[in-house]
């Protein structure tokens, strides 16, 4: 199949940045889109123009490292679906596709495709941990767990912290990412005594980081390619303000 | 390629006397580091995967002053992320008859006999700890409904021992470590260097004392200093270019030290997992695992008839060859990795292979679901069905997956010794990127293991003993000099080639060279020919290779050059390795070293031995650490 795309284009964070047209052919249906950027610049680099500079590691779906914008939609259009788990399949011969870096201030971007989340670390540092030295640690099977309990806090915890929620939201807003952290650890017996501090030591990070307030659109959980949903944010809410209130 | 032989290795520092006691013993005997002097010294640590980013947060929790790198934007990406199946350890919760000692003799038996007791003996006892240290983490480790940790059975073991947390074991894990160091990282303990590459290794007085790495937004190439330098960079699978592997996985930072006098062990040990979606066209990048317990279930045919082009739904039952049930009748579709691996091979290399290129077997559920029902499948393996859709396109309830083996994990990498010291004094390796402990084989949720075991327990001791003896002064300026002068007159050399074929294109031709000659089946033959073609190839990248932008600038080209420059040299100890060591062992089968039934077969008598390359300026040296079992008795495997 053949396509046209349209690529952003920015040399540096001081750059303004512009739209660039490519036409791409022979794209094979199983390629991942990756791979289909990885064709063009493979051509690019022969002709001597710069290649489009993309994140990317595991191709798997799981490192939550590779993230663009594609027409419109954090991370393409199919549903709970990394970019580098999108296959060209999913596009029809002759399509025209824009693909934008993650656009929000607290993600500058790096280069074309390439934007720096170290903010989501930041948020981390705060205290999205349990406070445990190693060597320390009493037998496992001393704390029982729910299996249930188990169970929410690993559906938490599978966030890839890939930056899609925040490039989805109109706020601009981590909720969906800081949510997830704090209801993992929330919902286990592990996670208590720090619980209430974490809790407000992440959501300040947040907020310090410059990412906008959420207002429940969910824009954010459409585009999760893990399928965070919106209840942790009500928990992370709940948590916030009971740390406040103390 | 021409190698001399040096001295035997002779002292690996692993203490005498009862197996059960020497970690015991050498924790005891090892000098402990003042709290007062630990803020006096640095370390750093390349690699945030399980093995670096343990060893960076315990490292700096315990006090020391500690640089951590990565080359991701973040530590939470390392590789490490992507390991689905589980860790083992011998807690024997199920009662089910396991024991340190079990665990200890099932990885050196599953390493065919080329792992060293001693390191093996430990990593089981501090399996233990490790579930611990993890569960007071908060990984979300699989559980009971009794609220108790749920454990499975993993290939190669007959008790279930294998902790997990769905198909997503190694990103749990990771987290854990992940957050582990962001903890210390605000604590001031560790300063974390994301989006750097270390490029070589700064060794001054005989010892290392710092590394040199290039910050990939800027390009500015950086010198950091410290009193011992930690690698935990990982495996390099990725000379084969299409692996499992995430595509940074690389080999320079433990290529570059070994240019600088550590030895390289067993670099030949590669391997290969049967169960892996097939190459699909030339444009593929990577390939991905599915998951080996489908092998319960599936049964794997391929047509009788060679390029037999027909749909599999119209080929008839007497036209079906089920090979691993022919040939394997007692194991059938469930024999190991390695022989999975090669029967695949060698049906596909007769021309009955299936689907594009002929790279590929059937995987078929069709007599799963006659027998338990749609629903009942679904519910055992509806997710990975699922993943295979996406990647293939293909429905697989509908038609057989197809599956062949693909490059998985490298169990050679730098030589260490019991401290998980390499040759060169102050450098440590640890994780993937150092040989020991496996052997030539690696039994599955194994790697996760000894990660680990590596960075939270065993490394923070045997580092302290040997910081007793720092700080260590000032680094010579020369030898800093000519470190950074040695990076930087490679980069200047990538650019200016400006030939006519990009990096990618050379490591696919590299990758497919070291498939078909050093892969699943070796022969002196294709050794040989290996080792004429690759020096070959590398002369033309450095003649014809284009590499575009500049070096001042976030440049992938240009860091994917400088890593495909290194698998060229790695490729050829590979070949060299596997061509010397004429037996056939775990993931190394030299096709002339075969039994009557064409199973592998070992050569105690000339290679119970580690192979320990040392880098020379006439050629690689080849050093033997000979490898003494007193008290797993070597024994001969079988599957039939
Ligand atoms: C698909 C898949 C599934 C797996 N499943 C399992 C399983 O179920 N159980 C199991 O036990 N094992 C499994 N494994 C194997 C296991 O995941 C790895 O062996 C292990 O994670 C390696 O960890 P590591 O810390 O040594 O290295 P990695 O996790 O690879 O980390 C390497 C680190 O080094 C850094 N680095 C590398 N080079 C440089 C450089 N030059 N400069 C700066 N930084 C550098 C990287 O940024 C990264 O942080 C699996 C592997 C794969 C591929
Ligand atoms: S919540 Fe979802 S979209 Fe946001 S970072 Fe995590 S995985 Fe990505
Ligand atoms: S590259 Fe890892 S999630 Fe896409």
């Amino acid at each position: 199949m053949n396509l046209t795309l349209k690529v952003w284009r920015q040399n540096g964070p001081d750059d303004a940045g512009r739209m660039v047209t490519y036409k791409v052919e022979d794209v094979s249906p199983d390629m991942s889109f990756l791979e289909m950027l990885d064709v063009l610049n493979e051509r690019l680099i022969l002709e001597g123009d710069d290649p489009i500079a993309f994140d990317h590691d595991c191709r798997e779906g799981i490192c939550g490292m590779c993230g663009m914008v594609i027409n419109g939609v954090a991370h393409g259009e199919q549903r709970a679906t990394t970019t580098c788990q999108l296959h060209m399949r999913h596009f029809e011969d002759g399509a025209t596709v824009t693909i934008e870096p993650w656009r929000a201030a607290p993600f500058p971007v790096v280069k074309d495709l390439v934007v720096d989340r170290s903010a989501f670390d930041r948020i981390i540092q705060a205290g999205g941990f349990v406070s445990v030295p190693a060597g320390s640690a009493p037998d496992a099977h001393s704390v029982p767990v729910r299996k249930e309990d188990a169970d929410a806090a690993f559906d938490a915890a599978t966030c890839i912290g890939c930056g899609a929620c925040v490039a989805a939201c109109p706020n601009g807003s981590a909720s969906l990412f800081t949510a997830a952290k704090i209801t993992h650890l929330s919902l286990l017996p592990q996670g208590q005594p720090e619980r209430l501090s974490r809790a407000k030591a992440m959501v300040d990070q947040m907020d310090a980081e410059g990412f906008g307030g959420c207002t429940n659109t969910g824009e954010c959980t459409a585009v999760c390619p893990k399928g965070i949903p919106l209840e942790t944010i009500a928990r992370m809410n709940a948590d916030y303000l009971k740390a406040n209130a103390k | 390629m021409n190698y001399t032989e040096g001295p035997e290795i002779r002292d690996t520092k692993a203490p005498a006397g009862p197996i059960e006691e020497r970690w015991e013993k050498r924790k005891f005997s090892a000098k402990l580091v003042n709290p007062a002097n630990k803020r006096k010294l640095t370390v750093i640590v390349v690699g945030t995967g399980l093995a670096g980013g343990s060893a960076a947060a315990t490292l700096g929790e315990l006090g020391y002053n500690v640089k951590s790198f990565c080359y991701q934007d973040t530590p939470r990406r390392a590789h490490s992320i992507a390991a689905q199946g589980g860790i083992n350890a011998a807690k024997n919760y199920r009662g089910d008859g396991d024991s340190i000692y079990r665990l200890f003799y099932d990885t050196v038996k599953g390493g065919d006999f080329r792992a060293r007791e001693s390191n093996v003996y430990r990593l089981a006892q501090v399996s233990v700890n490790i579930i611990d240290q993890a569960v007071a983490q908060g990984v979300p480790f699989a559980r009971e409904y009794g609220g108790l940790l749920d454990t499975r059975s993993f290939g190669g073991a007959q008790v279930s021992r294998t902790f997990y947390a769905r198909g997503q074991t190694g990103q749990q894990l990771l987290l854990g470590a992940y957050q582990a160091l962001e903890r210390q990282i605000a604590a001031g303990t560790v300063t974390m260097h994301t989006r750097h590459e270390m490029l070589d290794l700064i060794v001054a007085d005989g010892r290392a004392r710092g590394i040199i790495v290039r910050d990939m937004v800027t390009g500015e190439i950086e010198r950091h200093l410290a009193d011992a330098v930690v690698l935990a960079t990982g495996g390099y699978g990725n000379v084969f270019f299409l692996s499992t592997n995430a595509k940074g996985c690389n080999t320079t930072a433990i290529w570059r030290a070994h240019e600088r006098g550590a030895y390289f062990a067993n670099p030949c040990y590669t391997q290969i997992h049967p169960t892996c979606i097939p190459v699909s066209g030339e444009y593929q990048s990577k390939l991905t695992l599915m998951s080996e317990s489908l092998r319960n279930d599936g049964r794997v045919w391929v047509p009788l008839r060679k390029n037999d082009t027909r749909a599999p739904g119209d080929i008839p039952e007497d036209e079906r060859d089920y090979y691993l049930e022919r040939i394997y009748p007692a194991f059938g579709n469930l024999v190991p990795r390695d022989i999975a691996s090669r029967a695949a091979k060698n049906v596909c290399d007769e021309g009955r292979g299936v689907g594009p290129g002929g790279l590929g077997v059937y995987l078929d559920f069709r007599d799963a679901i006659n027998r338990l029902g749609r629903d009942a499948v679904e519910k055992k393996y509806g997710n990975l069905f699922e993943m295979y859709e996406r990647i293939t396109g293909e429905n697989p309830y509908e038609v057989p997956m197809r599956i062949y083996p693909a490059v998985h994990y490298t169990m050679g990498g730098l030589w260490v010794d019991y401290d998980l010291q390499s040759t060169i004094p102050g450098l440590f390796v640890i994780g993937e990127a150092n040989f020991s402990d496996h052997g030539a084989n690696r039994l599955g949720a194994s790697a996760l293991m000894q990660g680990l075991a590596d960075g939270y327990f065993v490394l923070p001791t045997t580092l302290g003993d040997y910081l007793a003896a720092g700080p260590f002064g000032d680094v010579d300026d020369a030898a800093i000099a000519e470190a950074e002068i040695k990076v930087r007159s490679k980069i200047e050399r990538l650019l200016s080639v400006n030939g006519t074929r990009t990096p990618d294109s050379f490591h696919r031709e590299l990758g497919k060279l070291m498939w078909d000659y050093c892969g699943m089946e070796r022969t002196e033959e294709s050794l040989r020919k290996a080792l004429e073609r690759i020096p070959e190839l590398r002369a033309e990248f450095w003649q014809n290779v284009k590499v575009s932008g500049t070096a001042e600038e976030l440049n992938q080209v240009l860091e994917r050059a400088g890593r495909v420059a290194d698998f060229f040299d790695l490729a050829e100890l590979m070949c060299l390795d596997a061509l010397v060591r004429t037996e056939s062992c775990g993931g190394h089968f030299r096709a002339e070293s075969q039994d009557a039934d064409g199973e592998a077969l070992r050569d105690d008598e000339n290679f119970a031995h580690v192979s320990a390359w040392e880098w020379g300026d006439n050629g690689p040296i080849l050093h033997k650490e000979t490898l003494e079992y007193e008290y797993v008795k070597m024994t001969q495997r079988s599957y039939k």
